[in-house]
């Protein structure tokens, strides 16, 4: 990282070189991120990976043992929480429970000299913006979650922070308000044009609602990409495993071009692989990757496909709006691989037990260095 | 089944006669119109109550017995609250030992604490009064403050506490806005609790109060005067209702405070 990046105005909040740990553990190693200005960034990965650590340092509430933070260009390694141009929405929301609403959402302008008409009227403004008209004095034991939820975010927001930190705020909710709260989320970022950072373990959580997303591994961030480019082009094996499913095959490197390079599989066949999808340092091994919806089934007696190869279906399932199968390569190999159909009504409907002629498109192949 | 249920009613309703019937005695004597504490009583009367109002040195041991108890129960309290906020929020070394020794007078007899209070004081040469009995309550009454205070302490959630200073709050804001009316019931609780403990204790009260007596030693002194017997039993009566409405407060705070948590963790993990 050169100075010239750190002072990079387009990135609100930028991490450089942090590290943090507890009891020896190392929750945050090495970490470098920088989040744009007004984006909606998503820090994705399983419970313990470090991420919700990482919103913590942004916010101030843990001191990062090395490494700089940056927020909006100034290093605020020695500024108090309550000195950031940052709001947390907490977990558990953290309402306070002896103030009502109005209270609650007006608690951040208690320190600003606003006089009691300008605060009441900010206060009307807030719960407007998130919907909770006519709340005001409503006490704050008497909400429901989702409505504790739009109270932590008016409260957040009223501040009108320059980075809004989210630490998983919809995993309380159930299925359906979670789904709602994620559209609504996504619109409010868009009117308010404050960067959010969303900390969440739930893939479709940040892939649905995210400008860019980070993963997350035992604390480091593996990638940062666009949700399309972090599900197509996972850089590495962990993060590929773990957004959405991934088949992955080993092989044999075979020959190496100025684009391409050959591997081997003994059911898949000669396998031809554009460079810019393998990942990780040259090693001798690779392991290819094929979404299950990658794969697609061959009409019996139609012409094959090129890349051809042939299987067992063990097992099938109708989810709606696609249909999985499980499937087995050779006699011996008892490895299920996944398949996803999606055109159910033009692709043939194999049952258990049945030989199937599977395809599918090189390009579509990601692949990883592995000893 | 049906049988052992019996056996536990019926050993239930003995431990409630054993317990409350001698207090029962109280009010049944006070009201009694005879010098004589006896069977059958005699006739309904007020003319104890009416004598605890003539006697001068009564009135000065409760108020000395009022001055100890909300000298040492606030004091107790203080200490409490900041014990229990070091160990519910704090990581140091000699955390659990220190916690230990301060809650060892629960544990401890009076009498043993009287005596090793009563030798320090002499040997350090300062005088025996009202104070030196402050300082004994206050040692008995922390334990049971910073237990409370504990509690109080653990059921705040700290995210509480971060959410003030990440709204801009400063940490003493934090404190008098959040934290203090979150604690409070547990700080009535200690309170209570603390005023009920010094205005009834007699041990270290009689080892080190010098020449004021409080309240207790007061009616310990009046028990070698036979004809004081009865308003004495008045004045028992009259403790054994303030007692009663005190430590009623105190539980409905405790209540209480059980209930804040119950609201700020969320109405989801009901």
């Amino acid at each position: 990282m050169n100075k010239k990046n750190i002072r990079n105005p387009e990135k609100i909040v930028d991490l450089i070189s942090i590290e943090k740990s507890f009891d020896k553990i190392r929750a945050v190693n090495n970490v470098s991120l920088g989040i744009k200005e007004g984006e909606f960034f998503s820090l994705l990965g399983p419970s313990g990976c470090g991420k919700t650590t990482l919103l913590r340092i942004i916010a101030g509430f843990e001191k990062p043992e090395n490494g700089d933070v940056f927020i909006n260009g100034k290093n605020v390694n020695s500024v108090e929480p309550n000195n950031r141009p940052t709001n947390m929405v907490f977990q558990n929301y953290a309402i306070f429970p002896h103030l009502n609403v109005s209270e609650n959402v007006g608690y951040g302008l208690r320190n600003t000299n606003l006089n009691k008409d300008e605060i009441a009227q900010k206060i009307e403004e807030a719960l407007n913006l998130v919907g909770l008209e006519g709340y005001h004095k409503r006490a704050s034991s008497a909400l429901s979650g989702g409505q504790r939820q739009r109270v932590a975010l008016a409260r957040a927001l009223i501040l009108k922070p320059r980075v809004l930190l989210l630490d998983e705020p919809l995993s309380a909710l159930d299925k359906n308000l979670r789904e709602q709260m994620q559209f609504e989320l996504r619109q409010l970022q868009k009117s308010v044009g404050i960067t959010f950072v969303l900390v969440t373990h739930d893939q479709t959580e940040a892939l649905t609602m995210s400008d860019r997303v980070g993963v997350m591994f035992n604390g480091k961030v593996d990638q940062v990409a666009s949700p399309e480019e972090i599900y197509n082009k996972p850089q590495t094996k962990r993060v590929a495993s773990f957004i959405g499913n991934m088949n992955f095959f080993e092989t044999e490197y075979l020959e190496k071009n100025s684009r391409t390079i050959s591997v081997c599989h003994k059911d898949l066949g000669n396998i031809k692989l554009l460079k810019s999808n393998i990942f990780g340092d040259d090693k001798s091994k690779l392991t290819i990757g094929i979404r299950p919806e990658n794969f697609k089934i061959n009409n019996k007696n139609g012409k094959k496909q090129s890349k051809s190869f042939n299987a067992k279906v063990v097992e099938k399932s109708f989810m709606g709006d696609t249909m999985l199968y499980g499937i087995n390569l050779g006699e011996n190999d008892h490895h299920t691989y996944r398949i996803s159909i999606s055109d159910i009504k033009n692709t043939p409907s194999p049952n258990i037990g049945e030989e199937i002629s599977v395809y599918f498109q090189e390009d579509d192949i990601v692949a990883y260095f592995e000893e | 089944m049906k049988k052992s249920n019996k056996i536990f009613k019926v050993i239930v309703i003995f431990f409630l006669v054993f317990l409350y019937a001698p207090a029962l005695l109280l009010p049944i004597f006070s009201f009694n119109n005879s010098k004589v504490i006896s069977f059958p009583l005699s006739g309904f009367s007020t003319i104890w109550f009416e004598e605890l109002l003539y006697e001068n040195t009564l009135h000065n041991a409760l108020f000395n017995s009022l001055l100890i108890a909300i000298s040492s129960t606030i004091l107790a309290t203080i200490l409490g609250t900041l014990v229990a906020r070091a160990s519910t929020r704090y990581i140091f070394y000699g955390k659990k030992i220190s916690i230990t020794f301060i809650l060892v007078p629960l544990i401890l007899p009076e009498i043993i604490l009287g005596v090793c209070l009563l030798t320090v004081l002499i040997q350090l040469g300062l005088d025996l009064n009202l104070w030196s009995v402050v300082l004994g309550h206050t040692l008995l009454i922390t334990p049971f403050s910073t237990l409370i205070m504990v509690s109080a302490f653990n059921n705040l959630d700290i995210s509480l506490e971060e959410a003030s200073l990440d709204l801009g709050m400063s940490s003493f804001q934090t404190f008098r806005i959040i934290i203090l009316p979150m604690v409070s019931p547990g700080l009535i609780s200690s309170l209570l609790i603390g005023f009920v403990i010094s205005l009834d204790e007699f041990i270290i009260a009689f080892f080190l109060t010098g020449v004021e007596p409080t309240l207790p030693v007061y009616i310990w002194s009046q028990f070698r005067f036979p004809a004081k017997l009865p308003s004495t039993m008045a004045l028992g009566t009259i403790l054994l209702i303030v007692s009663l409405i005190l430590v009623s407060l105190f539980e409905y705070f405790r209540r209480r405070m059980e209930l804040y948590n119950y609201y700020s963790v969320g109405l989801d993990q009901k």
